[in-house]
This record gives structure tokens, C-alpha cells and sequence, in this order.
């Protein structure tokens, strides 16, 4: 079994699996059982200042799209930060924490936007010994509406302001959690840099609404027949995620800052592919509350079985995949490939066929019996037929080789490597080094 | 309860009702709104699909799966319909194992075909108890038509033709309408009086007058028909019986099985109905399968389906083969009976082995007897009666293009006719296709 301890910020935890701030982690009841199931650590749900309690909805918080079978594919929420009283909060934390040493106790806090606020509470979580806070800067829905969550992380300046005073009035590591709701994410994650941010985190909750109901014509999450954008997440909103990160990974400004990857990882393989990118630990809700605690011991045993078997350790899995990550433009225009279609593995559904004659470029030949065939001479390579196919590796891309002529374009195929940035076609092209 | 499965003879309610309630509910039971989701999620939704191909009535079949998946059933049994106004009893009674499903995508890439039978009962049963006849009929053209026969294809032509404004009069020779749907399938196939209530929903559509009771031959002649319509459709079924010609035929206790099937199928007890100590089925089709089955249910120690030929040249699918074994019921293969046994009544059949020579079977002289109180046979119906002037093909009514009779003005369709499947959805297909091109004609 690969070692999966994870040092992160200085934050240990015996493995890259922590809960994301959100309802799984508002007490020490639900923190313990995660603890005992083997999460690796947590992120307690959002505290906000003390004074009166936080107001919730008394109708439904959660929305939600299922795939086949019932399968919950996303789910969007309208809970606000914890409910329950800060000298609650703060009481439990510090005693699951001095239970449970060993995994990482992360605070999410979300006060307003004024330097006092932060000041007051933040003296209040480094007493209960948690290992670091999370400056919840994403939530799209309610608090934002009065100035906080995504009306702070849509806002690079707020960030770092924010970043700032947290850096200047506490000793633990600071994480900056990030919404996805703006135009470009680099921009806020060289605002927390700058401000002094050990670290970001994300993705938050997408806004969202799930459906709208045909009947009474609220959208749902529906309160007594109106309805209010949450926030998304679960499996859904995975490729988005993947990429922010990915992006932040391999920026200029912030590479190397550290990253807590979050956004509908379900199963050991999301949370490998989010390290893959960059993400030195993985923060995991949907997938807990859909299907319980239980499901980090198919993480923690997944994870283990591919770093054996990949003979690498966690910490050169992450950030594997970044270099490979790059624009368009270095894109190699070379790379020629063709789809080839098993035919003994082919089922004759013709969904190949349906895909390429109506959507893409006619490219797949359709016989009498049904034989399904990929006219070469037409094919784009462009992976649909790849991608609709019901049977995995059925269709795949094959490489031409170098040297043969692609009967579509009538190029031989070069194996050396050339992109835009030197394409004739490219009015800005630069002349390749001679 | 007075008797048991081991008591002597021909004798009724070998079972408690509630066994017996139990054995003839429901084979498969209907599929419920999150199975159907399920199961419609499972279909590929594939370009020119096999399975409409491998469907006799030509249903589009992913069209009408992919209306139950976005939860319009009722707009899938419109789809189906469209195609085939018995597609309710098609549901319950096609061998899809041979048909759609041995044609979908899905039985080649796992041996788990898409549930199109079920999924089909679940579009067409949701409208019908809904009430509401999907279709209307278009103007009056002032034609009348008699069809004979309300069986299958008789219906299905009968709605097509009321359907296009044309007034239809529908004959059948028995007391109910409905053919085989009525008389002829399985009790647990069609619970409930599924195929009263479909004969009754497909009246719906109105300018249909049922007349019952009359046969051709007896009380309606062809030549008056024609004399009388502007077009005649023939549906009659087969309504004769081929004979075993086996010695001892004659002995008490030795019965055709489509009376056997009937007669279960009209029975208001199970308890009150009648059935031997140890059966013995002989023939390879649907019927023999459904008497062999039926029999075990209703309490038979011991049934045998006699085979002469092997089991891949069987009729009755590998599927219904295995559903008959599954009940307890035997099947002796490449065997043939040469004389039913006994003194009055019958005691047993004495069975040869065959073996085949070239095209022909012939007995091997290796015999062996199988006990029976109860022989019912199920080698084949014929067509009986058919009116003089038509042209008879092997056994049946010579047709031409969609059910064209020698005869000018005369259409045939369904068991009766020559060519096709003798099944449902068959006789659904040719009655339908009949009465497009009696319309076309008619309004040439």
C-alpha cells in the first residue's frame, strides 16, 4: 500500500482526502463519524461572526439532475453558512480536534468585508488548535446578496485586501477558497497570492438552477412556489473544475502556489486526476452526500492500488500532468490521426454513423449489413463517432504514420512537431527557427 | 380440496385456488415507472434501428423508448399505434426473444437485449387505462367493407378501415371477438380479460358493428358478401385440426390442445377445470407449449411434450422451451407417438424414437411407453371451409402483394392466408396492410 500522507501547508493529514466546507462538516457529530470512516481531514462548515444566528430556508435547500437509474449527476444547494451559535462551533472544533490530532482541521470563515470582523474572529479559531482557516470567497447564493462570499471572490481587490488582514492577524496558514462564477480565474488567485494566500482552494459552487418545475413554473429548488439560483456541484461540474485548476497550476504569476482541489470528485480517479493538475490535497461533498462516509475507503484503496502500480509516490503524482496542460496554439498540427472502428467489438448500433453523416463530416461509410467503416479520405479526426460509441475502445484514433500521405488532404504526414504560432495560414506566424 | 396432483385420471382442482390464483397471475409482471426509466435508459437509440426491422409491424421502437425515457408514455403508445392497434396484446404474447430483441444491439453486446416487450406493455397500458382512443376517423367515404373474422388480423383491419371513414362490418364465428387473443394464448400471458378489453378500446374508434356468431360457411356466404360490400377482408383463422393418425386416437381423454387452450381460457374457476394425472403434449409450436404448460399448472403430476424432430427445429422458441421447463414440464425430443394406449379410456403412448432420412422422418423401431391419462394435440391447424373460388396455396388462401385474393374485391390476411408467421403480430401486419390497400383501391 503507497503511502498517501500528505504534508500541505505544513498541515498533515494521513491521507489527501479532506471534506469540503458544507453541510457534511457543521458539527462534531457528522466531523466524527467522517473521522472514523478515514477522511483525512475536514474543512468545517463556514463560520460566520458572532451575534444572532444565521436565518435558512424552511423548505428544501438541494436541487438536483440525475443521470440513468437515478444517478446523481450535480446538486445545488441554498443552505447559507452554519446556523448554529459561534461558541458552538468554536467549542467542538477544538475538542474533535484535540481528539483527533491527527487529521487536518481546516476553519472556513466568512465575516463581512471589514478588517474588524476578521480581526474579532480570527483569534477565536486559532484558540481551538485548528491547523488553518479557509476564507470562504465562493459561495454564490444568500450571504453574497449582503456583501460576502462570491461578492468578495468576484472581486480581485476585495481578495487580496481580505488575504491581506487574515495574513496580518493570524499565525495559521491561510487558504483562499475561490469562486467559479467570474471570467478568468487567474485573476483572483494572483490577487490571494498577492495578498499573501499559502494557498487556494476550489472550486466553490457554480451558480445554478437546477430545473423548472413545468407545473407550477418555480425553479427548483422551489420555496413556496419561487426559487433562487444555488449553488452547483457533483460530478457535473468536475471538467470545469479540472481546468480552473489547471489554469491556476500553470500560470506564470501563481505556479507553485499550493492547491486544495475541489469539484465533484466521487471516486479515487477524480481525486488522482485533480492531483494530476496540480492539487496537493482533494476536498470531497457531493460525493459523501450522496452516497455516505464510507466512500474515502474506495479512495483511499483506489489511490493506493494506481501509485503501486504506477511505482510513483503522491507527492510526484501531483502536478504530473500540468506541463502537458497548454494553449491552443502549441497545439501539434502534425498529429494526424484517424478513427478505426473494431469490428469485432462493433455492435452495429450505428450511433457512429448518425453522429458523423448529420453533425460532423460524413466520414463513416454504412453497408447493407450494417458494417460501419471510416472513410479516411473524409475523416477530421474529430472524436465524436469516439465519444457517442456504446462500447468502450471500440472506436479508436490511430496515429498516421510519418511519411504516409492522409488521403484527406493529401499532405504526407511529417512526424516533426509544428503548431499555429508557424502556420502559413497564420497571418502573425513567426518563420520556424532555421 | 378433494384431489391432489397424484390423483388417478382426468379430474378438476388438483390445487387450492390461491396456488392455482398464484400459477395463472401475471407471467411478467408490468413494469412500474422507475423500471421503465430504467430499462428505457438501456436502449441505444441506434440509426436505422434492427429492431424495427425485426418487427413484423415495423414499430419504432427507439421513438417510442425514448418517449417513455422523457416520461411521455403516452405519446410512445401513440408511436406504437401508429403501427400496430394491437400492440398492447403484441406486448404480452410476441416472441420478442426471436424478434426486436433478438435484434437489438444490446443481445449482441451482452446477451441483454433492451426490455422492448415490456417497455412496449408499459407505453400501450399507461393510455389505455388512461381511457383514450388515440385516434379519429377521417371523413365518411360512404364504402362498406365485411371483414371476417375478429381475430388479430381481422381487427387490425377493421381499425384501418374505420380509420380511413370506411363502415365496417366485423364477423366472427364464436360468441366474443377477439380470435386467438381470445381463445387461443396463454391464460398468464393475458390476465385480467386483457383481450376483451382491447377488442373493446379498439371499438372505440367507432363505425365498427361486431356481429358474433356468425361463420362463414354457415351463416354468411362469400359470394353474398361480395355482393353485398364494396370489399371483403378474410381473417377466419384456421379453424380445423390436424389428426394424429396414430392408433387408439379416438380413446376418451385424448383431446385437441386449441380446445384444451380455449376452454381454460373462458373458465371462470380454475378449480372446476379438469386435467389428467399425467399428460402427455405432442407437437413442437406455441400451442403445445402453452397446453404443456397450462397443464402443469393446473396440477398435473407429470407433463411430457413429445417432439419428432429435434430441439433446434422446434417452433416454439428456446425461449419458451426453457420458461415450459423452468414449470416442470419434459420435453422428449426425435420422438413420435404410434399409438395412443389404453382400454376406453387412455392409459399411455407408445412413442418411437425418429431419426431423419434425407428429407423425411422415420421411425427407428426403438419404442418405450410413457403413462397418460391425458393426451392433447397440438400438431398444427388447418384452414377449414374456405369459400369455393379461391385459390388455396399449401393448406391456405393464395394472396397476392397485401393479402390480394385470386378473387377481385377479396383480401385475405392472418393465419388463413398463405405466407408469413402464424403469429399476432403477423396477422396484426397483414390486416393492417390489407385495409391500406382496400382503401387505395377503393378510392381509386
Amino acid at each position: 500500500m503507497a503511502d498517501l500522507s500528505t504534508d500541505f501547508l505544513g498541515i498533515k493529514s494521513p491521507n489527501p482526502f479532506w471534506l469540503a466546507s458544507a453541510p457534511p462538516t457543521d458539527k462534531a457529530y457528522n466531523v466524527v463519524r467522517a473521522f472514523e470512516a478515514g477522511w483525512g481531514g475536514v474543512v468545517w462548515k463556514t463560520l460566520g461572526e458572532a451575534g444572532p444566528p444565521i436565518v435558512n430556508v424552511n423548505g428544501p435547500r438541494y436541487g438536483a439532475i440525475w443521470g440513468a437509474d437515478r444517478r446523481l449527476l450535480g446538486l445545488n444547494n441554498i443552505e447559507l453558512i452554519t446556523d448554529r451559535p459561534l461558541e458552538v462551533n468554536l467549542r467542538e472544533i477544538k475538542q474533535v480536534k484535540r481528539d483527533w490530532p491527527d487529521r487536518a482541521m481546516i476553519v472556513s470563515l466568512m465575516v463581512p468585508c471589514e478588517e474588524q470582523a476578521w480581526k474579532a474572529i480570527l483569534p477565536l479559531v486559532e484558540e481551538t488548535g485548528a491547523d488553518g482557516i479557509e476564507l470562504n470567497f465562493g459561495c454564490p447564493h444568500g450571504m453574497s446578496e449582503r456583501g460576502m462570499g462570491s461578492a468578495v471572490g468576484q472581486v480581485p481587490e476585495y481578495i487580496e485586501m481580505v488575504t491581506r488582514w487574515c495574513k496580518q492577524n493570524t499565525r495559521m496558514p491561510v487558504i483562499v477558497k475561490l469562486t467559479p462564477n467570474i471570467t478568468d480565474i487567474r485573476y483572483p488567485a494572483r490577487a490571494a497570492k498577492k495578498g499573501g494566500a499559502d494557498a487556494v482552494s476550489l472550486i466553490n459552487t457554480i451558480s445554478s438552477i437546477t430545473s423548472v418545475n413545468l407545473d407550477s413554473f418555480s425553479p427548483e429548488p422551489s420555496i413556496d412556489g419561487r426559487g433562487t439560483h444555488g449553488g452547483y456541484c457533483g460530478p457535473a461540474v468536475k471538467p470545469i473544475a479540472l481546468n480552473m485548476v489547471a489554469e491556476i497550476a500553470r500560470d506564470a504569476e501563481t505556479r507553485g502556489l499550493p492547491i486544495s482541489g475541489i469539484g465533484g470528485v466521487t471516486t479515487w480517479r477524480d481525486a488522482a486526476e485533480f492531483l494530476a493538475l496540480g492539487a496537493g490535497t482533494v476536498q470531497v461533498c457531493t460525493a459523501a452526500m450522496t452516497y455516505g462516509f464510507k466512500i474515502v475507503q474506495e479512495m483511499i484503496s483506489g489511490l493506493s492500488q494506481y501509485l503501486d502500480e504506477k511505482e510513483i509516490t503522491l507527492a510526484e503524482l501531483t502536478g504530473r500532468a500540468v506541463p502537458n496542460v497548454t494553449d491552443w496554439q502549441y497545439l501539434n498540427l502534425n498529429y494526424v490521426t484517424k478513427a478505426r472502428i473494431d469490428q469485432d467489438a462493433c455492435i452495429k448500433c450505428g450511433r457512429c454513423y448518425a453522429a458523423c453523416e448529420d453533425t460532423s463530416h460524413q466520414a463513416i461509410a454504412m453497408s447493407p449489413d450494417r458494417v460501419f467503416t471510416v472513410k479516411d479520405d473524409e475523416c477530421v479526426a474529430c472524436n465524436l463517432c469516439v465519444n457517442v460509441c456504446p462500447v468502450d475502445g471500440c472506436i479508436t484514433m490511430e496515429r498516421m504514420e510519418a511519411g504516409v500521405v492522409d488521403p484527406r488532404t493529401g499532405v504526407t504526414v511529417s512526424d516533426d512537431y509544428a503548431n499555429w504560432t508557424t502556420h502559413p495560414n497564420n497571418p502573425a506566424a513567426r518563420p520556424a527557427a532555421e | 380440496m378433494t384431489n391432489s396432483p397424484f390423483t388417478p385420471g382426468i379430474v378438476p382442482a388438483r390445487l387450492d385456488a390461491a396456488t392455482l390464483a398464484e400459477n395463472f397471475a401475471d407471467l411478467h409482471a408490468p413494469l412500474d415507472d422507475h423500471e421503465a426509466l430504467v430499462a428505457a435508459d438501456r436502449c441505444y437509440f441506434c440509426h436505422d434501428a434492427p429492431c424495427i426491422t425485426a418487427c413484423p409491424t415495423s414499430i419504432d421502437i427507439p421513438l417510442f423508448i425514448r418517449q417513455i425515457a422523457t416520461g411521455t408514455p403516452e405519446a410512445a403508445a401513440r408511436t406504437i399505434f401508429d403501427q400496430n392497434i394491437l400492440g398492447g396484446m403484441c406486448a404480452r404474447v410476441c416472441p420478442t426473444e426471436t424478434l426486436c430483441e433478438e435484434a437489438c444491439v444490446r443481445e449482441a453486446a451482452e446477451g441483454k437485449p433492451v426490455e422492448i416487450g415490456r417497455l412496449q406493455r408499459y407505453a400501450t397500458d399507461t393510455l389505455m387505462a388512461a381511457g383514450v382512443h388515440p385516434f379519429t376517423r377521417a371523413a365518411p367515404t360512404g364504402k362498406r367493407v365485411a371483414v371476417v373474422g375478429a381475430g388479430p388480423a381481422g381487427l387490425a383491419c377493421a381499425h384501418r378501415l374505420a380509420m380511413k371513414g370506411h363502415d365496417v362490418d366485423l364477423y366472427d364465428a364464436k360468441e366474443k371477438g377477439g380470435g386467438l387473443n381470445e381463445y387461443g394464448i396463454a391464460s398468464y400471458k393475458a390476465v385480467g380479460g386483457f383481450a376483451q378489453a382491447e377488442l373493446d378500446w379498439l371499438l372505440q374508434i367507432g363505425g365498427i358493428a361486431l356481429h358474433t356468431g356468425k361463420a362463414l360457411g354457415r351463416d354468411l356466404a362469400l359470394d353474398g358478401l361480395r355482393a353485398e360490400y364494396d370489399a371483403v377482408f378474410l381473417g377466419m383463422g384456421l379453424a380445423g385440426v390436424n389428426a394424429l393418425r396414430a392408433e387408439g386416437e379416438e380413446r376418451a381423454g385424448v383431446q385437441d390442445a386449441v380446445g384444451f387452450i380455449a376452454e381454460l381460457r373462458q373458465a371462470s374457476d380454475l378449480a372446476a377445470l379438469p386435467v389428467g394425472r399425467n399428460v402427455v403434449v405432442i407437437g413442437g409450436g406455441m400451442t403445445a407449449i402453452d397446453a404443456a404448460v397450462q397443464s402443469k399448472l393446473l396440477g398435473a403430476e407429470s407433463v411430457t411434450v413429445l417432439y419428432r424432430r429435434g430441439r433446434d427445429a422446434m417452433p416454439a422458441s428456446r425461449y419458451e422451451q426453457d420458461l415450459a421447463a423452468s414449470k416442470g414440464v419434459r420435453f422428449v425430443f426425435n420422438a413420435m407417438p404410434v399409438a395412443i394406449l389404453g382400454n376406453g379410456a387412455v392409459t399411455g403412448v407408445r412413442v418411437e424414437y425418429t431419426r431423419s432420412e434425407g428429407r423425411s422422418l422415420v421411425g427407428t423401431g426403438e419404442t418405450f411407453d410413457i403413462p397418460a391419462d391425458q393426451v392433447l394435440k397440438a400438431i398444427g391447424q388447418t384452414l377449414e371451409g374456405a369459400p369455393g373460388g379461391l385459390v388455396i396455396a399449401g393448406g391456405k388462401i393464395a394472396v397476392t402483394g397485401a393479402g390480394r385474393t385470386t378473387l377481385a374485391g377479396v383480401w385475405a390476411g392472418g393465419d388463413c392466408a398463405a405466407g408469413g408467421e402464424d403469429l399476432t403480430v403477423t396477422a396484426v401486419a397483414e390486416g393492417r396492410d390489407a385495409a391500406e390497400d382496400i382503401h387505395a383501391t377503393l378510392m381509386a
